[in-house]
């Protein structure tokens, strides 16, 4: 018989694992109020909030969080509509191709991130096509299509053809069965697949150098700041404004879908 | 609005055309044009007197693409993605059993939050936090020292290959980096395969009188394959493309995506940075048909 506790070394590297996750981040948390200013020295030889309100008067910050926030809206919206009606003609017809569909979804994640970035770069190249803020749309619309795709293909499968079928029956034009029937019952795989599409343009940096030309979004500002550093002790600072606003849509998503079998692919 | 209701309920094809235009002329033409545009950049080339791009077909960004410094960073990329891919696995392997099989109740909520923040968390400042542990003056230098060991990390730093001034700008900085940056995509498939192993099967063994190191062994470790095949589609694949971690945290030794992005962007030769990003899918290619061999889509 197997017993139903896990053996004490099990345990060890489980636990290592997972440690070996999360320590790190928790280092940012500290390294955000030190005051050390040159090095990165540790420990810290002091603690201070100076940086923060020095971060909160630059100008260069909240521009390139304005622009993230403004790609990440714009595409989430575009990912929500191609990916739930992409979702919705997969999982409810059987057709020809329907499996090449699938994966040209999921192509934009499945290759490198800069296969993508530079075959956008290439395109844009030779239409002769300027960087603009719709340039770096195009690159994170396409690729956060998948994630919402997938939420919404799930919830599709579940729903049971006969409701539709049953509201068409009593009268409800289509228009009225997407609004009263399929709408709320795919409404918080829509939310969650959005949550995660937002997170996933917030953060993106390696399809946006390619998309971007001169502009910054946050990301690409963290990264100037990483590649040639100015001002640390304000990278610090943005380091864990980012953490923490990219936490709320994960813990969302999570709590949306908690209890059904589409977290993480749960399905036994 | 009634009539055209009425319409499209009468003809699915017609409705289905309908959802499927809409995404598909976006992916299509966005996506696939691109990639297209990608692969006939790669058979244009550079003029090197004027810093054109000539745009004819030829093999010659090509025969430049085959020349031994770029053969160099092709092979530094498989290897550092072939040795990523095994840490990943080993140190993923138990999170995702126990994920799997032992956590319980709010265990397994706390373990399922725990793979899923550091996933989802952001990629940079995930980067950044390392380049304040492994800094000459940071945290790992300090608890070396603390233990009074210093001289094991200043030893493992002058050893060649994998040493150098410091952890920040060595491979094994590089090394250690990407193992966490990607960890999470590994347990996850290995975590869904291990669920799907029916309990009465490791019954049986135990029952048949296995020992449980021969029941991992025979048959927990090979049902569990394939997630661990899946897992290391996603590690090998964002370690062959990924050019910012070994930009930051490394020494300067380029990797493909390093390579493209250099080309593409202070050398305006789109051409070369173009055949170069061919390499990563050709190299993904073959491993996802020999993937696709041994059941790995099954897992995911």
């Amino acid at each position: 018989m197997r017993s139903e506790s896990a053996p004490r070394s099990l345990k060890l590297a489980a636990g290592l694992g997972l440690a070996f996750l999360h320590l790190p981040i928790l280092l940012i948390f500290v390294y955000a109020f030190t005051s050390e200013e040159k090095s990165f020295a540790w420990p810290p030889p002091g603690l201070t909030l100076k940086w923060f309100a020095v971060t909160w008067g630059r100008a260069d910050v909240w521009a390139a969080l304005g622009l993230s926030l403004k790609v990440a809206a714009i595409s989430t919206l575009l990912a929500m509509l191609l990916g739930s009606l992409c979702a919705a003609a997969v999982a409810r017809t059987r057709f020809f191709g329907r499996e090449t569909i699938s994966l040209l979804v999921i192509l934009p994640i499945a290759l490198p991130g800069v296969v993508t970035g530079i075959a956008l770069r290439s395109a844009f190249s030779l239409a002769d096509i300027p960087f603009s803020t719709w340039t770096i749309v195009l690159g994170h619309a396409t690729f956060c299509v998948v994630i919402v795709y997938n939420n919404a293909v799930a919830r599709f499968r579940r729903m049971h053809g006969s409701l539709t079928e049953a509201s068409m029956d009593l009268g409800a034009d289509l228009f009225q069965t997407l609004r009263f029937v399929i709408l709320p019952n795919i409404a918080t795989a829509l939310v969650v697949g959005g949550m995660l599409a937002f997170a996933l343009s917030f953060d993106e940096v390696i399809v946006t150098t390619f998309t971007a030309g001169q502009q910054q979004t946050l990301p690409i500002w963290m990264l100037e700041e990483l590649v040639r550093p100015r001002e640390r002790p304000v990278t610090n600072v943005v380091a864990m404004v980012v953490f923490v606003v990219t936490l709320p849509p994960i813990l969302g998503a999570w709590l949306l879908t908690r209890g059904t079998d589409t977290v993480a692919g749960h399905g036994k | 609005m009634s009539a055209l209701s009425d319409r499209l309920w009468r003809h699915p094809r017609l409705l289905l055309a309908l959802l499927l235009v809409p995404p598909l002329l976006w992916l299509g033409i966005i996506y696939v044009g691109s990639l297209v545009a990608l692969l006939l950049q790669s058979f244009f080339s550079i003029d090197h007197f004027s810093g054109m791009v000539t745009r004819e077909l030829t093999l010659a960004t090509y025969a430049e693409l085959l020349r031994p410094a770029n053969i160099d960073i092709m092979i530094r990329t498989a290897v550092m993605a072939a040795c990523v891919t095994l840490a990943a696995a080993i140190i993923a392997f138990p999170i995702a059993l126990y994920a799997a099989r032992y956590a319980k109740g709010p265990w397994r909520a706390l373990f399922y939050l725990g793979i899923m923040m550091p996933l989802w968390s952001s990629y940079l400042v995930k980067v950044y936090a390392w380049k304040l542990i492994l800094a000459k003056e940071g945290i790992l230098t300090w608890i070396f020292s603390g233990l009074h060991l210093g001289w094991l990390l200043d030893g493992f730093l002058a050893l060649p290959v994998v040493g150098g001034n410091s952890l920040s700008v060595s491979p094994t900085g590089t090394f250690l980096v990407f193992v966490y940056v990607w960890l999470p995509y590994m347990v996850l498939p290995i975590q869904a395969a291990l669920e799907r192993v029916p309990t009465s099967m490791l019954d049986a063994s135990g029952d048949l009188g296995a020992h449980p190191a021969q029941t991992f062994a025979h048959v927990l470790l090979p049902l569990a394959l394939p997630g661990v095949v899946a897992g290391s589609i996603f590690t090998f694949s964002l370690t062959l493309g990924d050019y910012i971690i070994p930009q930051i945290i490394g020494n300067s030794r380029l990797f493909i995506g390093q390579a493209v992005y250099q080309f593409q962007g202070v050398a305006g030769n789109i051409p070369l940075a173009a055949a170069f990003a061919v390499v990563p899918i050709v190299i993904m290619g073959i491993y996802l048909t020999l993937a696709k061999r041994m059941g790995a889509f099954d897992a995911l």
